[in-house]
């Protein structure tokens, strides 16, 4: 049925309302108590659009200088929330951040990595986001700008749950805050393993951080791990980290001490991507791999 | 500054190709849509709008990134670099291009701008790099046609020089059509719209079944701006389409009752493109009452009929019986006996479906990407209650198709509401839409039992398979009726019965996809053929040549080959690399581990053409007053290849150079009907009409100049020289009184394959050629993940004779990736994997270096003793990649794909 033939018809309500502002302050005025969206490296914000437009104002923070880069601080690193994770591939960083950049390279693809952030990954709070392990393991900090001023928080009290985080209205994530950790007998090494049913552009069906430190003894005396894509949000896994603690830094002895320990952390799900008694097998498997290919990586060091 | 539109405030400026530009638009819209509709940039290509497949990859400030999920804003004042200008401007560019021509790195093109930007920014950075980062580099590309081997050779050959000179048939020369592929220049059906075309958008039903009623949509559409509302009571024509006669079941427009979900309710026009697209269409005014579904075969049964007169939902059956199987296997002195299963397997062509119609005064005219342009007229007028000869369909480059671009799609939609309007309309899907509603491989349910005396020759086979049709029959009868034909595979099978069935469920439909369910009966077949050569202590390779067919044999349904039946030359010119395969692979797993390697073997077969049925092609060439040699060409080339065959063909049958014949069409109101490109049809059957048009026109200019047949003729500046031993003679055109307006001298032939129909058990000639093939697959299994890594695939084909090496080589490398797809991550689940992310295609790394090794015994009917390729490269690759799983760890996968989960847990049943 024929109603009529215009050129032309929009709603004013749909003029853009973009904005790059190039200041957290104008940012955050911006934010300011309106259903506002932000933009950060898109791959996500797209996505999740399909062939809608959006609606409403959105706030770029493609231009704020204050966001981008890594830098050293006294006590830790600070990660500006805009990095891509193709900067952080390529950054100048210690072996502390071997995990971690390795898990950048696993994100998507590297158009994916070109242009999606660090803090866009958190905010999005896929189960599968591949920054989050590492960055658990690393005990990162999140830093938030928001209407009420500037705040912390330990990224595990960040991300709440499937696309949940505690980001307050108006505030924005300003940077990822990773502290030291110098343990006295031997530098920490750290390690990424995904597992998914292709090689690249995969959602995983988990995946595994780890940080290991020797003691005097060489044998384990710290180890941080945690997994992703078998909970709701990534998590450390307690179990493990303590069956580990004084074990032997070896295949048998590491094999061994995961084997017994509580997966009590994971809450693995069916889904298109495998099963969850497949999930928490394979994150059992994976971490043995993951903690032992930290440990011969500084081995080879 | 070269303004792209009028500009005002809310422009954004960039640096474009090295131009300064401005682009007025929205500036949170896609970089994708800004750059392809605003700045003109259609070589931008567009497949699934996530960030999923990377044809839109773009370059800024050199770094590649996906258009798609870039906000035009984000590039204010950045340097935006896309294939069309990075070819011009750069020389590495060029090269590149180059190489990608040389090694046929494109095939039907759409993903090629997404790789070359990608490679490029790769190259740019390392000018030699490893195969390793080139995967990495381009691990974000998808592409459906090639199985990325040549692309990645092209990109480490991006140095190199050359190309191939032309010629005829038997040379390995470039795509005849490739240039403007690698250059940014081919136009798809997305590319084509005018300026000043609408907008169609489909509203679909989140149901799979329901009744439904439409409310008031004139006003829904008029408070909304909208030029148009279409629903079933708009179609001015029969609203029922199909492919099959007898089948013709699916209406554009649901009438009543909505049998699948994602089917067509109604469909908006507007203007302009993002307002269209960013309708809200929840609350469009319909109404949906649920109904019981099925989504299994299993339910069918339990559920009111789809269709009226398919009784149970029973669609239909096939049928082949040969001597007595039932009392051959009691005799037998082993039975290899099992259940198999296949879901749904989507195409995952990176074009999604998309059109343009103009009304041209009492006609109508459609460009759009397609497989079968003389079908969609027919079906389109059908509909429109139109006359064939009023509509027109003129296929645009086609990315990628298949087997799912033979059905209508979106088409009718434009075609309609343009003839409505009388104003251009263009319609493109998006990707959730093209994976939810385009026809699939049809699901199989497969029982199987084969026996085997103690010599380890095939006694008899039983098998009885049951294909999920979905709610509309599409090509699911060529299914039924194809799978017992094939399901013995190629091999001697005396005694045999074949039982299939396609039943309806309220899925979207099963259709065509490479192999016709060819694919699901060797996953079945081939399987049991190890377990009968393990359980009789044969090697695998040499138990499968034992009963190959050779000439001279009966197949199932009592055809004789005299000639070309070339699976025993395909196993031969396997054992070397199998002997290698094994002792690599017992050598590999001496020393234990957790890593089994495996080896598997399958082989396969494929009826070229319509299963007892014509199916004809014409090809019509002239030559103009000038001298120029034409060739109307209607076989649509969706990648694979048929504008270079079909030429070759062609100009060694005329006997003039390839390079100066030139191709028009395809298009329904200036090519003969060619057929559809399907069944592995158009090498063999076009071919053949092409070797006949060829030689028809020589012997008119033969006998114009009364000279012996092996003359040379020479086409030059309006006259022809015709030179034998003789002497030469030289015949000026334009003294010759023309043929047609358009042409001095013309020929059309026709070819139409020799076929019988079958007789009640299937008996009789159902096609004149079958390609076979036979493939060797090398993995890994890792025994504690029940992860697969592949090593290699080495895949023998028998083609008769090669028309082009390199295209047979990029037909076999994209068919092994679609199987490697099959095999081990490809599942369409309705509902919940309707995009690129969750549902997985090969990718840059999932597919090892495959080795071609052509057969070419020479076929009775072929061209020159050509057969089709094109489904045969498909079938051995799941069977062979799931024999060698087997054998590295013991576990059958029996119901696909076998992911890591499945695996492991067939490796720890087995411990159990």
């Amino acid at each position: 049925m024929q109603v009529r033939t215009p050129d032309s018809h929009r709603p004013d309500s749909d003029r853009p309302d973009y904005h790059r502002p190039n200041t957290v302050g104008d940012a955050l005025a911006l934010l300011a108590g309106g259903e506002a969206r932000v933009l950060a490296g898109g791959t996500d914000f797209f996505p999740a659009l399909g062939g809608r437009r959006p609606r409403g104002r959105v706030v770029d923070l493609g231009r704020i200088a204050a966001l981008r880069g890594i830098a050293r601080q006294r006590d830790g690193w600070r990660i500006g929330a805009m990095t891509t994770w193709s900067e952080i591939a390529r950054a100048d960083l210690p072996p502390l951040f071997d995990g971690l950049r390795l898990a950048a390279r696993e994100v998507g693809s590297i158009q994916i990595q070109n242009a999606g952030t660090i803090a866009g990954n958190l905010c999005n709070a896929s189960p599968a986001a591949d920054g989050v392990p590492p960055l658990l393991t690393l005990d990162a900090r999140v830093e938030l700008a928001g209407p009420n001023g500037p705040r912390e928080l330990p990224l595990g009290d960040f991300i709440l749950g499937v696309r949940k985080t505690a980001l307050a209205p108006g505030e924005i994530v300003t940077a990822i805050l990773v502290p030291d950790w110098s343990p006295a007998h031997s530098p920490v090494r750290t390690h990424f393993l995904k597992l998914g049913a292709r090689r690249y552009l995969v959602i995983s069906i988990a995946m595994v951080a780890a940080a290991v430190a020797l003691d005097g003894t060489g044998r384990i005396g710290e180890a941080r791990v945690a997994v992703g894509a078998c909970s709701a949000v990534a998590r450390r896994l307690a179990g493990v980290e303590a069956a580990l603690r004084g074990a032997e830094a070896s295949g048998t002895a590491v094999r061994a001490a995961v084997a017994e320990a509580a997966l009590a952390e994971l809450s693995p799900i069916d889904d298109v991507r495998a099963s969850a008694d497949y999930r928490r097998d394979a994150a059992r498997e994976l971490v043995v791999r993951t903690v032992m290919a930290a440990i011969d990586q500084g081995a080879q060091r | 500054m070269m303004p792209m539109q009028t500009g005002n405030a809310t422009g954004v400026s960039l640096v474009l190709n090295g131009q300064l530009a401005r682009i007025d638009a929205d500036p949170v819209e896609r970089l994708s849509l800004a750059l392809r509709e605003r700045a003109g940039a259609r070589d931008v290509k567009v497949g699934c709008d996530a960030g999923d497949c990377g044809a839109c990859t773009v370059l800024v400030d050199g770094r590649p990134v996906c258009a798609c999920t870039t906000a035009l804003g984000q590039v204010e004042g950045a340097h935006v670099e896309t294939l069309a200008g990075l070819v011009t401007s750069d020389p590495q560019a060029e090269a590149l291009a180059h190489a990608f021509q040389r090694h046929q790195a494109a095939q039907c093109g759409i993903c090629t701008p997404g790789m070359m930007v990608s490679a490029l920014a790769l190259l740019r950075a390392q000018a030699e790099p490893s195969e390793e980062a080139v995967r990495d580099a381009l691990g974000g590309v998808l592409c459906r046609c090639t199985g990325y081997r040549k692309i990645i050779d092209a990109v480490l050959d991006a140095r190199g020089t050359g190309m191939p000179a032309p010629g005829g048939v038997g040379t390995a020369m470039a795509r005849v059509d490739g240039w403007p592929k690698v250059t940014g220049a081919e136009l798809f059906a997305d590319d084509v719209a005018p300026a000043d075309a609408l907008v169609l958008r489909l509203v679909r039903s989140p149901h799979h079944r329901a009744r439904f009623t439409l409310g008031d949509t004139r006003a829904w559409g008029a408070e909304r701006g909208l030029a148009l509302v279409l629903s079933a009571a708009d179609v001015p024509g029969e609203n029922r389409f199909g492919v099959i006669p007898g089948f013709e079941d699916q209406p554009m427009f649901a009438q009543g009752e909505i049998r699948f979900r994602g089917e067509a309710v109604a469909a908006v026009v507007g203007a302009p493109a993002d307002l269209v697209n960013a309708l809200d269409l929840s609350d469009f005014p319909v109404a949906y009452e649920d109904l019981p579904a099925a989504l299994v075969p299993s339910d069918a049964g339990t559920i009111a009929d789809l269709h009226e007169g398919r009784e149970g939902n029973v669609m239909c059956r096939g049928f082949v019986r040969r001597g007595e199987p039932e009392a051959a296997l009691e005799r037998a002195a082993v039975v290899a006996e099992g259940r198999f299963s296949t879901g749904f397997i989507e195409h995952g062509y990176i074009e999604p479906e998309a059109a343009v119609a103009r009304r041209v005064g009492d006609r109508i005219e459609i460009q759009c990407c397609t497989q079968a342009p003389v079908m969609n007229r027919d079906s389109i007028a059908r509909l429109l209650g139109l006359p064939k000869e009023a509509v027109r369909v003129v296929p645009t480059a086609t990315g990628g198709g298949f087997g799912s671009k033979l059905d209508l799609t979106s088409q009718p939609y434009v075609a309609l509401a343009a003839w409505m309007l009388n104003r251009p309309v263009r319609v493109t899907y998006s990707r959730v839409e093209s994976i939810a509603t385009s026809t699939k491989r049809h699901p199989s349910e497969i029982r199987m039992r084969i026996g085997a005396d103690t010599e380890g020759r095939i006694v008899a086979a039983e098998f009885d398979g049951t294909f999920n049709t979905g709610a509309y029959a599409s090509w699911g009868p060529t299914v039924a009726n194809r799978v017992p034909i094939h399901a013995s595979g190629p091999y001697r099978t005396p005694n045999y019965v074949a039982r299939s069935a396609g039943i309806h469920t309220n899925t979207a439909p099963a259709g065509a996809f490479r192999g016709f369910g060819v694919p699901q009966s060797a996953l079945a077949q081939e399987p049991l053929y190890d377990e009968l050569a393990n359980r009789l202590g044969i090697d695998r390779l040499d138990f499968r040549r034992r009963n190959a067919l050779a000439n001279g044999d009966a197949t199932v349904t009592g055809q004789v080959f005299e000639r070309g039946m070339g699976i025993i030359d395909c196993f031969d010119a396997l054992k070397p690399r199998w002997e290698r395969a094994l002792a690599e692979a017992q050598a590999a797993n001496a020393g234990g581990g957790h890593i089994r390697r495996g080896v598997g073997i399958a082989g396969g077969w494929y009826g070229c053409g319509n299963t007892s049925m014509s199916n004809p092609s014409t090809i019509r060439a002239g030559l103009t007053g000038e001298g120029r040699v034409m060739l109307h060409q209607g076989a649509t080339d969706i990648g694979q290849g048929s504008n270079t065959v079909i030429a070759q063909i062609f100009a060694t049958a005329l006997g003039v150079p390839v390079e100066t014949v030139t191709i028009v069409g395809p298009d329904t109101d200036v090519t003969p009907d060619a057929g559809k490109t399907s069944a592995s049809r158009q090498t063999f059957v076009t071919g053949n009409a092409a070797r006949l048009c060829g030689e028809a026109l020589r012997a008119r200019l033969l006998r114009l100049g009364n000279v012996s047949d092996t003359a040379r003729i020479v086409i030059s500046d309006g006259e022809i020289r015709l030179c034998d031993a003789d002497g030469q003679r030289v015949i000026a055109l334009a003294e010759l009184t023309p043929d047609s307006t358009a042409y001095v001298i013309e020929a059309v032939e026709t070819y139409d394959p020799p076929t019988s129909p079958l007789d009640e058990n299937g008996q009789g000639v159902p096609y004149a050629v079958f390609g076979t093939a036979a493939q060797i697959a090398e993995l890994e299994v890792d025994m504690r993940l029940g992860t697969v890594r592949l090593l290699r695939i080495t895949a023998a084909h028998d083609v008769g004779k090669a028309i082009n090496p390199l295209l047979v080589e990029g037909q076999v490398q994209g068919g092994v990736a679609q199987g490697i797809g099959l095999a081990l991550m490809e599942e369409f689940l309705p509902g919940r994997t309707e995009n690129l992310h969750d549902y997985l295609i090969p990718t840059i790394g999932d597919v090892p270096p495959i080795e071609t090794l052509i057969i070419e015994t020479g076929d009775m009917h072929g061209p020159y003793g050509a057969k089709g390729l094109g489904e045969h490269c498909l079938i051995p690759t799941a069977p062979a990649i799931l024999n060698a799983i087997a054998d590295a760890c013991g576990a059958r996968i029996t119901d696909l794909p076998a992911t890591p989960d499945k695996v492991l847990a067939a490796i720890r049943a087995l411990r159990a």
